[in-house]
């Protein structure tokens, strides 16, 4: 067992920004990522890119390249570092208990960072777990880290400024890609407008630009762009053949044999749930997240949550919360006291706040559709277990009050991904039936191990203290 | 507002249930409080194991009548409970243990039991393949077997409310006072009175027994469990460790349930528990020194959940020591599942004829 | 399904994958491997036999899982491709998962 400092655990932007303050200051920081290289997912691969890919960065555009900065940094800072590893329980006593390599090992610090980050909002339309349906981060994935583009055609469906940057990416890589079938509602739209003010005024000019930027590119790509989609549903027997929708009061199909999805990313729970943090239900946003402070402090001394797994902000925003909680860190460490904490974290506040900005028109603007969270009966809302939301709806009408009896009764969220793609479906499949909130009806029971771990890699741990 | 029934019962597991379904189909109006959910407790997260084999001597005949109802648990509930006929065999690792085993199985007989039988080495692997060949020598109960808790509470729930139980979750009682021999219980969702009063309250069962003047030393508990990803068959009836704490099945979905006993940290103020890893190494040991193919076994989950457990380790089960009208079945130490259905036959006996045919003597609360 | 936009900008690694040789590039993950060889389906569920392939590719929903050199249960986009590494697909309860 290993004691720090500061244990920073995820190698995004917020974790590499938090370890490179801590190091750089003299504290005793370890960085311990499951990632064999560092940059999380959203600089995913940089360091291998630009080595064997340097073409490709113009493709991926500036915002990824920024990204080597950030790992730069760190790789200077003399942080120590644990890529290939695996976290499968995070103790309030600030254990962090992992598996790298087949062993699993123990270490502890005065205080831990989590910097998990975000998943992609599960998309549960009928036909979503056929083979050649992806999330849209898993084609991103795909052409970062392998330098792989479609060739077969390829549909993407859902809404976000993920899925848009998904698809100028795609054209820029002469990848097959079809369609756009954008499922932004016209309602969102206008709701949306009511939150531009605000987004213009607090910093967010450049995102809209951006946005804009993005949406021309698309254009002048020439790709079917088909707006205000309802009803996705995929179809084929043993793989994705084709897609259909509504649209305009139509239904169409288009042949596909590569769907990407994309609803929007909510916070990465099964840490911050396992640790027994309390979450709130974010009502426009529609997820759960941690509850933290501005210095991302949880209710557990010595425990912090920053970047997107403490609620969606972005990259950039991630990297400013994770120098901030880095700062509080070393105030706890005794390192550096209030005064001078306040003064170096002066422009990291500023940056949080001014990246934060468009986040409520965004929000609003990509609001997930209604069927996304609570969908039909028909649909399967756990893929391990394959239980569909009517299955879930039956044995609430049966008496089962919650997603943990629903979990009990029917395996739901029991199977290898502990959780965490039926978790968020769950929930709003109960709140429905049961015309409770979200914030009612509660999440599932997270427990450790995070993530399997064998039998032998435990037996084999020390027991000794 | 109050409300009245004949009796009262509180607490919503296995017990409670059982209780309140057989007292019901006896003809009496009977009123459930559970302050959470059925079985969200000790009687939704235990092992699951249905078994006589190596029960304390007392127990003996209650699981005896137990199983015989567990064999038919259709009849009682309308669901089958996930109720499998594996059976249970306990195994020793060396001479020490052996020598338990023989002395046990000597004890049973001589209680004029036949459900329990010593097996020797060849028997053994063929009963148990998988088994490390240190092993030595076993103990087997063959009809015993294993149900799925959390189902058969909420069958015995489902049950209960089809008898006409009127079975009231998330309702707390907050004080208990008996008048002109009826029990008055204060809950968090108004008053209720009835003339008699069933205390099923697990883990909390020793702070109802004390607003009654009964001091119990009740120790809540949470025993911790392990799962793991499906694996090929490779086993089929439970086994139990002697000596060192394991009890191991393979479900028939193929996951494999690891619990025996070590227990995490239980909060029965906020109603939850947590899960003491260190524990689990110990258990991980256990089992792959017996079954070294789990050491490829992924655990995909752990939980515990909150129990409790009397000094002997045997529960309180009979009439309060102090008050009229006042019955208990609590404090059933980690080994209540299999007793459900016979607990709810012992009740309702007590209830409507003031005495059971079953032994219950050694169960009583003033022994404390 | 997929192609190298630059082939060979990584060195050359060779994998078996249900007893056919399959070409990858260093840096690949299993799942990147065997979608770039034209393998869509990694898996057959324990539930209901159903055909399954990588859906988030960054090891969150547990459905790329593949037997590795006979370990079975691997995320196949968790593990980087080493020079002849043995993958098979995963069929239902009958092997694992």
């Amino acid at each position: 067992m290993s004691a720090w400092d500061a244990i920073v655990i995820g190698a995004g932007p917020a974790g590499l920004a938090a370890a490179s303050v801590l190091a750089e200051r003299g504290a005793n920081a370890l960085l311990i990522d499951e990632q064999p290289a560092p940059g999380g997912q959203i600089y995913r691969g940089i360091e291998q890119l630009a080595a064997t890919r340097p073409g490709l960065l113009a493709v991926l555009g500036p915002d990824y390249a920024h990204g080597a900065d950030l790992v730069q940094r760190f790789r200077a800072s003399g942080a120590a570092y644990l890529p290939g590893s695996t976290v499968w329980q995070v103790t309030p006593e600030r254990e962090v208990w992992l598996s790298g390599a087949g062993r699993s090992a123990r270490h502890d610090a005065k205080a831990i960072l989590l910097a998990t980050g975000a998943m992609e909002r599960p998309v549960p339309v009928p036909g979503w777990t056929l083979p050649g349906v992806m999330t849209a981060g898993a084609v991103q994935i795909l052409l970062k880290s392998s330098g792989l583009r479609a060739d077969a055609p390829l549909v993407l469906a859902g809404s976000g400024p993920l899925l848009y940057l998904l698809a100028q990416q795609c054209l820029a890589a002469g990848a097959r890609l079809s369609a756009i079938l954008d499922t932004t509602s016209a309602a969102n739209e206008r709701a949306a407008l009511a939150h531009l003010p605000a987004a213009v005024v607090g910093g967010g000019l450049p995102y809209l630009r951006k946005g804009l930027q993005l949406r021309k590119a698309i254009a002048k790509g020439g790709v079917k762009w088909v707006r205000h989609v309802t009803k996705l549903r995929i179809e084929g027997t043993d793989a994705a053949t084709a897609i259909t929708f509504e649209s305009k009061g139509r239904t169409e199909r288009l042949p596909a044999a590569l769907v990407a999805l994309h609803e929007g990313v909510i916070p990465a729970q099964q840490m911050t749930r396992a640790l027994g943090l309390d979450h709130s239900w974010d009502a426009v946003a529609q997820c759960f997240r941690p509850a933290v402070d501005a210095w991302g402090n949880s209710a557990i001394p010595g425990i912090l949550v920053a970047g997107d797994s403490a609620g969606i902000g972005g990259a950039r925003a991630a990297e400013h919360a994770g120098r901030l909680a880095g700062l509080e860190i070393l105030r706890h460490l005794g390192r550096i006291d209030g005064a001078a904490r306040d003064r170096l974290a002066a422009s990291d506040r500023r940056g949080l706040a001014a990246h934060l900005a468009v986040r409520p028109f965004l929000d609003r603007l990509y609001a997930p559709p209604p069927d996304i969270l609570r969908p039909a009966d028909e649909v399967t809302i756990c893929r391990c277990e394959e239980i569909t939301a009517g299955a879930v709806r039956a044995v609430v009408a049966q008496g089962c009050q919650g997603p943990n009896q629903a979990k009990s009764f029917l395996r739901c969220g029991m199977g290898p991904c502990q959780g965490r793609l039926c978790g968020p479906t769950v929930t709003s499949v109960i709140a429905g039936a049961l015309a409770r909130p979200e914030a009612e009806v509660g999440y599932f029971r997270i427990r450790p191990p995070l993530k399997p771990v064998t039998l032998g890699e435990l037996a084999d741990m020390d027991a000794v203290e | 507002m109050s409300a009245t029934a004949d009796v009262l019962v509180v607490g919503g597991g296995i017990q409670g249930c059982s209780s309140a379904l057989q007292i019901a189909r006896r003809g009496l109006k009977v009123i459930l409080v559970e302050k959470n959910t059925a079985g969200r407790h000790a009687s939704g997260v235990n092992a699951g194991g249905v078994r006589r084999l190596l029960r304390a001597a007392p127990e003996i005949p209650l699981a005896v009548a137990s199983m015989r109802m567990w064999h038919d648990i259709a009849a009682l509930v309308g669901d089958d409970c996930g109720f499998r006929v594996s059976g249970q065999i306990a195994v020793a690792e060396d001479a020490a243990g052996l020598a338990t085993l023989e002395a046990r199985a000597a004890e049973v007989r001589a209680l004029g039991y036949e459900h329990e039988e010593l097996v020797g080495r060849n028997e053994l692997f063929e009963i148990l393949p998988a088994l490390s060949r240190h092993c030595v020598g076993g103990l087997v109960a063959r009809d015993d077997g294993f149900a799925s808790p959390y189902h058969t509470t909420m069958a015995f729930r489902r049950a209960a409310i089809a008898a006409g139980v009127d079975l009231r979750e998330e309702c707390r009682a907050t004080g208990f006072c008996r008048a002109a021999s009826i029990w008055r219980v204060e809950t968090s969702s108004g008053a209720i009175e009835a003339p008699i009063l069933v205390n099923c309250g697990g883990a909390w069962g020793g702070a109802v027994a004390a607003a009654l003047g009964e001091t119990v030393p009740l120790e809540p508990t949470a025993p911790m469990m392990m799962v793991t990803s499906r694996m090929p068959e490779f086993v089929t009836p439970v086994v139990i460790g002697v000596g060192r704490k394991l009890s191991f099945k393979q479900m028939p979905n193929g996951t494999v349930l690891i619990g025996g006993g070590h227990r995490g940290v239980p909060d029965t103020e906020r109603d939850s528990s947590s899960v003491d890893f260190r524990k689990l190494i110990t258990s991980a040991r256990t089992v792959s020194d017996l079954f070294p193919i789990m050491r490829e076994a992924q655990i995909v989950r752990t939980w515990s959940g909150i129990e409790s457990r009397l000094p002997d380790d045997v529960p309180v089960i009979g009439p309060s020591s102090t008050e009229e009208g006042a019955y208990h079945a609590f404090g059933f130490s980690s080994h209540g599942f299999q007793l459900g259905p016979i607990v709810g036959a012992i009740m309702a006996d007590l209830v409507t004829l003031g005495r059971t045919e079953l032994p219950i003597e050694a169960f009583r609360i003033s022994r404390f | 399904m997929f192609q190298r936009i630059d082939p060979g900008a990584a060195p050359g690694l060779r994998l078996d994958f249900e007893g056919r040789t399959i070409s990858a590039e260093a840096g690949d993950t299993v799942a990147a491997a065997l979608l770039a060889a034209g393998v869509g389906w990694f898996r057959e569920t324990p539930v209901g036999n159903r055909a399954r392939g990588p859906y988030c590719m960054m090891g969150v929903c547990f459905d790329c899982l593949v037997e590795i050199d006979g370990v079975p249960n691997r995320q196949a986009c968790m593990v980087t491709v080493a020079d002849g590494m043995r993958v098979r697909r995963q069929h239902g309860a009958r092997d694992s998962a």
